[in-house]
């Protein structure tokens, strides 16, 4: 230990366990690798660590669910209904026809249907859409699409050429999850209206895990966000209304953000509409949150396994694709990353410097129970070939495999500085070493290292600083341009449009809300005036925020990652992430009575609604009460799902995560990127 | 509203129900016209119709209808199982900021039944609705007089509704502006994008723009729409109009500077950007669209001049390390690099030579050098990187010196695979010298951390440290003949 340099704040747990890691991993793969002797020495290597890794079983991975905790209802329907409509969508065009599929289409249309479910239903061939002249020969042209100026301008561009050439074909648009007038309005335009019809996909809703169910909509945060387009308002309130007409009735629901408020009322209108009729509910609550009430959380960088996984090989629809470094092999190979994954489902949620301990001991495991077989007579062999063997096998695969990401990961982030970007990170969210932080990010951008994560840590520096000094913003997007283009000139407008970076406005007045904050402070202890003064001078609501919540914890304080206190842990003890913390303390008090200092902060739009009715349903405590449906708009990351399946271990609650997709920083920055043609 | 129908249809949103109702709706459509009086009932029996039909129906392409159907049907009423119906209504909350806190005590009942609309003219147009277009193969659509006396009369309210449900709608009789307004009002109450753009493309086709813009100043929401809506369909000139009759004119420069993009050709590209120049940017744009075009121009220059110099073979350091790509649309700080890299040296008056691009550019000291030193170091001209910190003092003594930390120069130094040799030298003017020996120790500068123990005087440490090195090994041996120097006072 005593050779690892640890340079920065060396006191400190979190780099203390980073390190400690990327020890232990580079020693690890051995460790399963081997099936004889060598792996005595190996883990003589591995006893230091031991004391403090092995016990992990004890820590959160052993977390027994609580006996109280309720079962989740069974989404897969939602895939059978989707398929089953798709299939007779795909009848109303009988006969042989070739069908075109959006490209961000093609990866849920894999979880709920496969080729061969296609071809009995007269599907010939399958096009990807490339927005290029089309090959076909047949007489019938499906398309799949979303329903996007762009690709109907394509299509368009397809009949028009089959018209110019005298060809006859029928063509049919299916668009999901709904159709756009524009859409139609351009078929219109173009003359090809009535030649081509068109027909609706309600596939909104596909589960990705037993857990989280996703709209895979990722425009649905620049759309909404950035562009202030309120076109999947509705599709958010349809999606609500299925779930609802097959998991409600709802007897609560609670939100927060002017989408989330527009959502709310788009599906009440629906459920009016329809008609109700009395069944079990299985999910009783329901929690809606604009992905803008909280724009920290999806910037940081996620330490939690699945997060960092996401963050590093990027999950697309549940399935990661792992290349060569990880599979130790000339190829790559794609995974399915869910609850069916037996290794992954128990590291998932945990903090990467616990991952090795588990790995470890998980491979001892099953060395123990390979080396089994030495003492065996032919008939225990025989049982335990055909019992166990195969279990093993699997297991055996999957360990290599997650070993085999870990040890990748661990090298890139090694070799990126990880450590020192965390460092940093961890700053900017203390509101600790401010100048310190600048130049980091300056030197970032001046070796012209990555450009989104350079990005990243402007827009974090922004949100938690509430802006940044007018010098500072001057200086940073000229060295940001010069580093990386000057068309960026858009990216940051695009930034400053929806408030990820800006730049504070001379002069500022305090704001009335921030005034208040101020007393608040100050009414606490005389001693914490200096603090609040200090707050004051930087008009900071994140700074606000965080004091109110308790969302950054002291960071002299050690924090023990074996055994999570907080939800912190998905951030190595640095955070709480303010959007899981308002679903806590809203769900604790049944309301958001007491939090009006924070939801002025965060510009209002709060609501908590309750059933109205005999509201026989309400003083039921069935199961369903117990069971939480969270509907992020505009996207949310896999460190927060974390976050949330722990506050639900804590407090015996289940929680279904819906959002429109699953985002991470490099995502959600990209989508403000407007630096191509 | 309508109570009558399936839960079912209602979930599917009419898209499967119609294909088989159509000859249903045809007599439908006869009974309509033998007596208005008689919808209501007339409607409720067509619903029973269609229920029981359903299965045996052909749709109206002839095909059977088969299980799948079926089968979508099942699903959508298994999901449901029947029971008493009751009152599940939830509340409509103001979506203005103000709200209520809690809303336990509300009472709904009335909310909801203030909704209701007067029947006989409801179960009307929702039969109609029945008739939704999009399952129509087009030829088949009744013609439109055959219904306009119908249609006609909705107000803004429940065309907005109906266009939200996918149904038959007609924009037509909002012809006043006034009318126009209240259904564009209509729409925005209504949250939803996709009614309030299709909106709007009926006022853009029905309002003159100067008319249209005026209206939408006050309208963010609607505005906001139209902008993503004429971005959408690229209608640039349009745009540029609307940005600035509402005086934005920053946003304006920044749409039509955006069109470089989508200029391929370098010299039209260039000569676009210059074009650019007279668009009312702010202050601090305007210098960096005009450095976009500067830099452009540059790089065209030096792209045809070095273009022609690697394929004559004159210069060696392009047969060395011939170029990978063309310097053409590269940002600034890569200009540099690839200046430091192949135009080392040239006099400031030539547009290649790294001085004259990071005068051009204001290029600060500390930008400046972490480039030039990551090119001289990729080419190992290490002589060059010592000359990049030497500085001489007036009495003539040379001293490195650097903007940038030390160790952060050993850092790139290494990153560049620089020798044990180059690096020992700057790990040694690292100040801070515990963070001096841990670099040391990462790069195994051994000479650096024994001088250091040795200068903090720190036997211990040199004698832990003799364990790490190979026995016999010029490193050891230095270790020992410091040891054993009795002139040391060690301090430990």
């Amino acid at each position: 230990m005593e050779q690892l340099p640890c340079i920065y704040r060396p006191n400190n747990i979190r780099s203390f366990y980073w390190t400690k890691c990327s020890l232990l991993v580079l020693r690890f793969p051995a460790l399963i690798k081997s099936n004889n002797g060598q792996c005595v020495s190996l883990k003589m290597e591995v006893k230091g660590w031991a004391g403090v890794l092995l016990c992990s079983t004890s820590g959160p991975m052993a977390h027994s669910v609580r006996r109280d905790a309720p079962e989740l209802p069974d989404f897969s329907l939602l895939k059978r209904l989707a398929r089953d409509q798709l299939i007779y969508l795909l009848e109303q065009l009988p006969g042989r026809k070739d069908l075109f599929i959006e490209a961000d289409l093609m990866s849920p249309l894999d979880r709920i249907a496969n080729v061969t479910t296609l071809k009995q239903h007269d599907v010939d061939k399958l096009y990807k859409v490339e927005y290029k002249p089309i090959v076909s020969t047949s007489d019938q042209l499906c398309f799949l699409i979303r329903p996007r100026i762009k690709t109907v301008k394509w299509i368009c561009d397809v009949v028009n050429a089959d018209k110019a050439f005298g060809r006859f074909r029928k063509y049919k648009i299916i668009f999901s999850p709904q159709k756009f007038y524009a859409c139609e309005n351009l078929l219109e335009e173009q003359g090809i209206f009535g030649d081509v019809t068109t027909d609706e996909w309600s596939f909104y809703l596909l589960p990705l895990d037993d857990d989280i169910i996703s709209l895979e909509l990722p425009e649905f945060f620049r759309d909404n966000f950035l562009e202030g387009d309120q076109r999947w308002v509705r599709t958010a309130g349809s999606a609500l209304h299925l779930l609802h007409s097959v998991y409600g009735p709802f007897s609560k629901l609670y939100g927060i953000g002017r989408c989330s408020k527009m959502a709310y009322e788009s599906w009440r209108e629906q459920v009016e509409e329809g008609e109700q009729r009395a069944r079990q509910a299985e999910i009783g609550n329901v929690f809606l949150i604009d992905r803008d009430v909280d724009l920290v959380t999806p910037l940081c960088s996620q330490v939690v396994y699945e997060g960092l996984v996401d963050d590093i090989f990027r999950i697309k629809c549940g399935c990661v694709e792992f290349g060569p470094d990880v599979t130790s092999s000339d190829k790559s190979i794609k995974v399915m990353l869910n609850s069916q994954d037996k290794v992954f489902n128990e590291i998932r949620n945990e903090h990467f410097s616990q991952v090795f301990g588990f790995l470890s001991q998980k491979a001892r495991n099953l060395q123990t129970a390979y080396d089994k077989r030495s003492g065996m007579d032919i008939k225990q062999m025989k049982t335990f070939v055909s019992e166990e063997l195969k279990g093993l096998k699997q297991e055996h695969r999957l360990l290599s495999l997650h070993i085999g990401a870990s040890e990748s990961m661990m090298k890139r982030k090694t070799k990126q500085d990880f450590q020192e970007l965390l460092k940093t990170e961890h700053s900017l969210l203390e509101g600790f070493e401010i100048r310190e932080c600048i130049s980091y990010i300056e030197e970032h951008i001046n070796r012209q290292v990555s450009m989104v994560e350079s990005m990243r840590l402007l827009c974090l520096l922004s949100l938690t600083e509430n802006g940044l000094l007018p010098k500072d913003y001057r200086s940073l997007k000229a060295q940001f341009l010069q580093s990386y283009g000057i068309d960026h000139l858009l990216t940051f407008s695009n930034l400053k449009q929806l408030g990820l970076l800006v730049e504070q406005q001379p002069g500022e007045t305090l704001t009335v809300m921030e005034s208040r904050v101020g007393k608040l402070v100050n009414d606490k202890t005389a001693g914490k005036l200096t603090d609040a003064f200090s707050s004051l001078a930087k008009k900071s609501n994140f700074r606000a925020l965080g004091r109110r919540l308790n969302l950054v914890p002291k960071s002299d304080e050690e924090y023990d990652l074996r055994v999570p206190r907080d939800m912190a842990y998905i951030f190595s003890g640095a955070y709480i992430p303010l959007s899981c913390k308002l679903i806590e303390q809203v769900l604790e008090r049944d309301g958001w009575t007491g939090l009006e200092e924070v939801t002025r902060m965060l510009n209002g739009h709060e609501f908590a609604v309750t059933a109205g009715s005999n509201g026989s349903d309400a003083r039921v405590k069935t199961d369903s009460q117990r069971i939480i449906l969270v509907m992020f708009l505009g996207g949310c990351t896999f460190s927060e799902i974390s976050a949330l399946r722990f506050l639900g271990r804590e407090k015996g609650l289940k929680f279904i995560v819906v959002t429109t997709a699953i985002t991470n920083s490099a995502r959600l920055l990209e989508s403000m990127l407007d630096n191509h043609a | 509203m309508i109570r009558g129908k399936p839960d079912e249809d209602e979930y599917w949103n009419s898209s499967k129900f119609k294909a088989f109702t159509f000859d249903d709706e045809d007599d439908d459509f006869t009974r309509l016209k033998e007596s208005k009086r008689a919808v209501n009932s007339i409607r409720s029996l067509v619903e029973e119709e269609d229920e029981e039909d359903d299965v045996e129906k052909v749709s109206w392409s002839g095909e059977p209808v088969g299980s799948i159907s079926w089968s979508v049907k099942e699903t959508a009423s298994s999901i449901r199982s029947t029971g008493e119906v009751r009152d599940q209504s939830f509340p409509k909350i103001n979506t203005a900021p103000s709200l209520p806190k809690n809303s336990s005590g509300y009472s709904l009942s009335s909310l909801f039944k203030g909704k209701a609309k007067t029947g006989s003219f409801q179960s009307f147009s929702e039969s109609f609705g029945e008739t939704s277009i999009r399952n129509y193969a087009p030829e088949l659509r009744k013609p439109k007089s055959e219904y306009k006396d119908y249609v006609s009369d909705w107000t803004p309210e429940e065309t907005v509704k109906r266009m939200q449900q996918g149904k038959v709608y007609s924009l037509e009789k909002f012809r006043s502006l006034q009318d126009k307004l209240l259904l564009l009002d209509e729409a925005v109450n209504a949250h939803d994008g996709n009614v309030i753009t299709a909106v709007l493309i009926y006022l853009k086709k029905s309002l003159s723009k100067e008319n249209l813009f005026r209206e939408l100043i006050t309208r963010e929401i609607a505005l906001r729409h139209y902008i993503h809506f004429l971005k959408e369909i690229e209608e640039q000139k349009l745009l540029v109009e609307l940005f600035k009759s509402l005086d934005r004119t920053e946003d304006m420069a920044l749409m039509q500077y955006r069109d470089h993009l989508n200029i391929r050709d370098e010299n039209k590209r260039r000569d676009f950007l210059k074009s650019c120049l007279s668009l009312p940017f702010s202050p601090d744009d305007a210098t960096h669209v005009q450095d976009h075009y500067t830099l452009l121009e540059r790089q065209i220059i030096i792209e045809a001049n070095d273009k022609q110099v690697e394929s004559s073979g004159q210069a060696d350091i392009f047969k060395k390390y011939p170029r990978k790509a063309s310097i053409l649309n590269m940002p600034i700080i890569t200009t540099l690099y690839y200046s430091c890299f192949y135009h080392y040296g040239e006099s400031d008056g030539t547009y290649s030579s790294p001085a004259n691009i990071r005068k051009t550019f204001r290029i600060s000291d500390k930008q400046f050098l972490l480039t030039c030193l990551g090119a001289r170091a990729k080419l190992k001209a290490w002589f060059d990187v010592d000359a990049l910190f030497t500085t001489k003092n007036w009495l003539g003594y040379t001293k490195k010196r650097s903007p940038i930390g030390f160790h952060r120069i050993v850092d790139i130094l290494q990153k560049n695979n620089a020798p044990v040799q180059v690096l020992q030298e700057y790990v040694n003017l690292v100040e801070d010298a515990e963070q001096k020996i841990s670099l040391a120790q990462k790069y195994k500068c051994h000479d650096v951390i024994i001088n250091t123990y040795r200068d903090l005087k720190d036997r211990q440490q040199l004698i832990v440290y003799r364990g790490k090195v190979e026995r016999g090994s010029s490193e050891y041996r230095k270790i020992e003949e410091i040891l054993s120097n009795s002139q040391i006072r060690w301090k430990n």
